[in-house]
């Protein structure tokens, strides 16, 4: 009963608005919103088949690669950089400005460095996505309880030791904090590239069915980002939580006393 | 008086004293801008990048400059700030009322949850063709991406805010009869309001992003379009600029951004610094 009740409070709403949106286009679909059985037999006429290899896997590829890339970057740059003040101190502003610069206006940037090609589109993905674990890592490396560092130094660890079982670990709930922005802005660049130059991947795909007015198979490309989107965001959330898992039980503990 | 302030030159010093040793936090930033700014100056002199595709930092910066005397650059620079700020007001009211009406009842909060936690992760930029569709290259576009990505920032910490109203606080308020809208004035709106002003100042960065993008995608009028012009048109140290620019816009709505938090959570423990758990 008690699940019963909860599986109706998830289903409901949506069950509801696919509804709402069934009868309000029940009178011959306007020219913008196709039926949902309209976008549904689309969907799978325009995604399953030659496209996925075509535009949906390459796409997430480069997604996937420009994504780990920024993330070993950025956390490995953020350890050298947080563990010094001096350091910290000198690339302050001119992070500061990167993490400002909107990411998107590297493209053109890239595509006048690199050239229009699949590396341009990871190191769009990798230029735009590193500034939040970058300074997520100092931050949190920053932030690190003094008390820690001096018992590691008294203790005698140091070196690649010190960094694995004391300071990533501490700096860790921050990092995934970084991590989390990264993977948005990772996968808008990774949309935004493909649109701007490029000759397949889903954003061209998208962008090519808006021109031809071919409107449903549109739709179905937006449902497929946003799969990809929620897709996603599952995956971190359950990576999330066997990271943090210590971390989050000592703040329940915490919190209980 | 010229006494007065030796003495206090004197105490000045003597203050400094301590941390002499050391170079100033601030001067070190200075240093690692001017460092940048030389690599980026000798990277296409030395001919490691071609000067054609990097022109130097003070080619670049010199356009700057000009672009600061013209009007059109300003005008583009307003065209993107008003976008910003309608899109984010819009996106940020409609948080608000959404987000208090959801939040205040804990069925509608579990009977949305689920729809917000898919709508949540869709990327704003899937929507670039329909508002394309919808509207063309007018700023409506701008505002459509704008107020869809910046809304589940607003709304999702507005949630967070109304969850968090003290219960005790909440039913002194009901046994002291308050109405509706003195429990949302007096009682939710104070204990929101740190949420409410972190998801505006997230909004925030997020609404310039889609500003920008907007305008270099869709092509709606603005400092990304102009980027973008610059670009086809092979006005390199031009396009440089522009992005230069943007970046220095960034940082000023960032640093706007924290002094209006500061300010307008001036009584709060948080940043009064006192009683900070």
């Amino acid at each position: 009963m008690k699940t019963l009740k909860s599986l109706a409070f998830v289903l409901v709403l949506p069950v509801l608005l696919v509804l709402w949106w069934a009868v309000a286009t029940l009178g011959g679909a306007s020219f913008f919103v196709p039926t949902p059985v309209d976008l549904v037999s689309t969907f799978v006429q325009t995604w399953v088949g030659e496209r996925m290899f075509t535009d949906v896997l390459p796409s997430i590829q480069r997604l996937v690669f420009g994504v780990l890339g920024a993330i070993v970057l950025g956390v490995m740059l953020g350890l050298i950089v947080g563990m010094n003040r001096t350091a910290r101190a000198i690339t302050e502003p001119v992070f500061e400005f990167f993490r400002a610069l909107p990411p998107p206006v590297l493209i053109p940037v890239l595509m006048l460095l690199v050239g229009i090609n699949d590396g341009m589109k990871i190191a769009v993905i990798i230029s735009g996505a590193i500034w939040p674990v970058l300074l997520n890592t100092i931050e949190g490396v920053r932030a690190i309880d003094p008390v820690q560092n001096e018992t590691s130094r008294s203790y005698g660890i140091s070196g690649f030791s010190r960094i694995r079982y004391q300071v990533l670990p501490s700096a860790t709930p921050t990092i995934m904090a970084g991590v989390r922005q990264c993977l948005s802005i990772g996968l808008i660049l990774m949309v935004i590239s493909e649109m701007f130059a490029s000759s397949s991947g889903l954003g061209f795909a998208i962008v090519q069915f808006q021109r031809s007015f071919a409107v449903p198979e549109m739709w179905s490309g937006i449902v497929v980002l946003g799969l990809i989107g929620v897709i996603m965001s599952f995956i971190f959330q359950w990576i999330e939580r066997r990271v943090l898992r210590w971390y989050n039980g000592l703040k329940e503990v915490e919190n209980a006393v | 008086m010229s006494s007065s302030s030796v003495v206090r030159a004197k105490v000045g010093k003597a203050k400094r004293n301590p941390s002499s040793s050391r170079v100033p936090y601030g001067l070190w930033g200075v240093v690692g801008i001017v460092v940048f700014l030389g690599i980026w100056e000798l990277l296409p002199i030395t001919g490691i990048v071609k000067a054609a595709y990097l022109p130097p930092a003070s080619e670049v910066l010199g356009t700057l400059f000009m672009d600061f005397t013209l009007t059109a650059f300003w005008v583009a620079v307003g065209e993107t700030l008003l976008a910003w700020f309608l899109g984010l007001a819009m996106a940020v009211l409609l948080a608000l009322v959404v987000g208090l009406i959801i939040g205040m009842s804990s069925f509608l909060r579990r009977a949305t949850n689920s729809t917000i936690e898919f709508l949540r992760p869709i990327p704003s930029v899937a929507l670039i063709p329909l508002a394309v569709l919808l509207f063309g290259t007018k700023i409506e576009s701008s505002l459509m991406l704008i107020v869809y990505a910046c809304f589940w920032q607003v709304l999702i910490q507005v949630l967070y805010g109304v969850a968090d109203v003290d219960n005790v606080a909440m039913q002194t308020a009901r046994s002291y009869g308050f109405s509706r809208v003195q429990q949302i004035r007096d009682v939710i709106f104070p204990t929101m309001l740190p949420y409410l002003m972190t998801g505006i100042r997230l909004g925030a960065a997020v609404a310039l992003i889609l500003a920008i993008t907007a305008e270099l995608i869709i092509g709606s009028p603005g400092l990304g379009k102009e980027i973008q012009l610059a670009q086809s048109g092979g006005a390199i140290a031009g396009m440089y600029a522009l992005i230069v620019a943007t970046g220095l816009l960034g940082v000023a709505i960032n640093a706007c951004m924290r002094v209006v938090e500061k300010r307008a959570l001036s009584w709060h423990a948080s940043v009064r610094g006192e009683n900070v758990a």
